[in-house]
């Protein structure tokens, strides 16, 4: 890596109902590899992946849901600070994408203020089911100022490229907010082997 | 929720979500609710339009002069994180820091003599400070170095002492300390509320001027570190840990009938019942199961501009000792946060003002403090009243959490929470970091290694 490359990091968070593909799209777009029968979550609190840019580097701290959505009571704190957000339905699921609506709704009253949000309609290689069109979708999202794209975590269709389209939308400037690298030093606590 | 687990926590104040997030680490099956529709009970921290609701009624809504409701985030029981103390072990043990961002609070200030003066950071800065000009520098620095270099299994920097035993009001005789060094190092440094501290064994005032001390060298500035949005965010960081590791969460659950019978506990709400080996609470749960023991009256105070003679400091505590307050038994305590560290509009300064209640007109016991605050712009004040549990809950397995109390920092928070976790276990909690979060850590590691 040059000196000359910049690197930018940003929370981004998924939201979505339960079983839509929120942990499959992480783990195509971070291990690459994708699992028939996925457990629903448990264990995982952040992975990172970085994007590469033509002169920037964007690393995603992703933060996945803990099941706690399950039940609506996800904890604000989830989604507080957050840069990014990705917002997953299932396309053969109307309900999933009443539920992504309502997720979107939820972001922009208490999410950051400049967070970039971006539609996901997954298991696109189940098309044969489908529930919701695309045009639907599309027309939300442009109406809402929303990314939107329809994937496959299972055959990786547009995975990275969601990805790519958020890190090219997000700011590149240093900005006042936390949860980036270029907040203004409020400083790390110790590590343990400062502290134990 | 018709399921057998093996315990059931009500409430979602930081001690429960903590004890939730440890179980949930040993493999242990918790289904955690609450009453409420959000995550904190006492311990969350509020936006100003659920601010003015709570205090002012249904339906009000915060004047347009304050700005956006949703940048607020009030705590309603105000306390800073001592950067060395237990909290600070509790989320580098469950590796919870991970979800939170801290600041530093920019300073420590003790009333005296009608002045506020900033707490010397260390004995060299002690020394030339004005504080020290009202007691003898030359006793004070012998017994600073006393404490500093104290040990408990090295009999020779005992000075003859037994710590264990010996009362901390003979130990100040020994070394020649008078009446207002003693008030700092009891109230400023060893923040003890009221003198109680006095007649009991010595030890624990070194250990707390320990942990000052530690506390101070961390970050310099002050002993304090604060959560970026509040210190709401903390029991939700611990739900999100507990919840990760298999936790099941439900709030707006009202909770109708809790029962004791062949070795379980039955917990029903709205119309189901969920059975456990053991329940964890806050008082709230269980009136019957509690008593309580005083009240506390905190203030909430929104300000304009930052509390004068503080160098225009974003955060601060300000300790009012009992004898600087006229004829008082309780230490009053100001701590104050703004802006930056999200938790209200720009410009705004929240300062909350808190004590133990020692009459029958608690805002009035306050005046001191309110004094020193500069113009007040809103007041929110509420007097609560402190329980703690009627028995210990290995006989009922109904272990109960006891109320949060005045002091100014999670110590005694972290105590209570480390006793039921030995009364649920029979085992000490260990605050080295967790092998299961360990082995965790070490998988995300590997991932991050083999990215390049
Ligand atoms: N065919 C197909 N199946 C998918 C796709 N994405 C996920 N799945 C499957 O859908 C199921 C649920 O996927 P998860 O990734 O666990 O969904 P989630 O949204 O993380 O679910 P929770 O963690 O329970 O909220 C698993 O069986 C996955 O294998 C996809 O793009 N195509
Ligand atoms: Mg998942």
């Amino acid at each position: 890596m040059n000196n000359n490359n910049k690197i930018f990091q940003f929370k981004l968070v998924l939201l979505g109902e339960a079983a839509v593909g929120k942990s499959s799209l992480v783990l195509r777009f971070v291990r690459g590899h994708f699992l028939d029968y996925q457990e629903s979550t448990i264990g995982a609190a952040f992975l990172a992946q970085t994007v590469c840019l033509n002169d920037t580097t964007v690393k995603f701290e992703i933060w996945d849901t803990a099941g706690q959505e399950r039940y609506h009571t996800l904890a604000p704190m989830y989604y507080r600070g957050a840069q990014a957000a990705i917002v997953v339905y299932d396309i053969r699921s109307e309900d999933s994408f009443e539920r992504a609506i309502k997720w979107v709704k939820e972001l922009q009253r208490q999410g950051s203020p400049n967070i970039v949000i971006a539609l996901a309609g997954n298991k696109l290689d189940l098309a044969a089911k489908r529930r919701v069109e695309t045009a639907e979708a599309q027309q939300y999202a442009e109406e809402n100022g929303l990314l939107f794209m329809e994937t496959s975590a299972k055959t990786s269709q547009n995975v990275n490229e969601l990805f790519v389209e958020i890190a090219k939308k997000l700011p590149k400037t240093p900005t006042t907010r936390p949860g980036s690298a270029q907040t203004q030093s409020p400083p790390p606590l110790p590590t343990s082997t400062t502290i134990l | 929720m018709d399921e057998h687990y093996d315990c059931i926590v009500l409430g979602t104040g930081l001690k429960e979500c903590i004890i939730s997030g440890l179980l949930s680490v040993e493999g242990k099956k918790v289904l955690h609710m609450d009453r409420n529709g959000y995550y904190g009970g006492e311990s969350a921290s509020l936006s100003l339009d659920q601010l003015f609701e709570k205090f002012r009624g249904k339906g009000t809504k915060a004047p347009p002069t304050f700005g956006s409701s949703r940048e607020y985030s009030v705590d309603l029981i105000p306390k800073f994180i001592l950067s060395s103390g237990l909290l600070v072990k509790m989320l580098l043990h469950t590796d919870v820091v991970r979800y939170l961002e801290f600041k530093v609070v920019d300073g420590s200030y003790v009333k005296q003599s009608n002045k506020i003066h900033k707490v010397p950071s260390t004995d060299t800065e002690a020394l030339a400070s004005p504080l020290m000009g009202f007691f003898e520098k030359f006793s004070a620095k012998k017994f600073f170095a006393f404490v500093q270099d104290y040990e408990d299994d090295k009999p020779s920097t005992h000075n003859g002492m037994d710590l264990k035993k010996m009362p901390m009001k003979d130990v100040f005789k020994k070394f020649g300390l008078n009446a207002d060094t003693i008030d700092f190092i009891g109230h400023a440094v060893s923040l003890y509320l009221n003198d109680d501290y006095l007649e009991k064994p010595a030890i624990e005032t070194v250990n707390r001027m320990k942990l000052y001390a530690e506390s101070m060298l961390k970050y310099k500035k002050s002993p304090y570190i604060y959560p970026l949005y509040g210190l709401g965010e903390l029991p939700q960081s611990f739900a999100r840990l507990s919840a990760i590791y298999g936790g099941t969460y439900m709030l707006n659950k009202p909770i109708e009938k809790v029962t004791f019978n062949d070795g379980k506990v039955h917990v029903t709400s709205e119309g189901e019942t969920a059975t456990a080996d053991y329940v964890v609470a806050d008082p709230t749960y269980f009136p019957d199961k509690v008593k309580k023991s005083g009240r506390i009256i905190r203030a909430i105070c929104i300000l304009n501009a930052p509390i004068p003679n503080t160098s225009n400091s974003e955060s601060v505590q300000i300790i009012l000792p009992q004898k600087q307050c006229g004829n008082r038994k309780n230490d009053i305590y100001v701590g104050v946060i703004s802006s930056s560290h999200f938790v209200c509009a720009k410009g705004k300064f929240i300062a909350i003002v808190s004590t133990t209640v020692e009459t029958e007109n608690p805002e009035k016991e306050l005046e001191p403090a309110y004094n020193l605050l500069g113009p007040i712009v809103e007041k929110f004040v509420s007097v609560t009243d402190f329980y703690e549990p009627i028995t210990d809950g290995t006989q009922d397995k109904c272990f109960i959490s006891k109320s949060y109390d005045a002091t100014s920092h999670f110590e005694t928070t972290c105590a209570d929470v480390m006793d039921i976790y030995k009364r649920i276990t029979g085992k000490d909690l260990v605050l080295t970091i967790h092998p299961n979060i360990l082995q965790q850590q070490k998988e995300q590691q590997d991932e991050e290694g083999s990215e390049n």
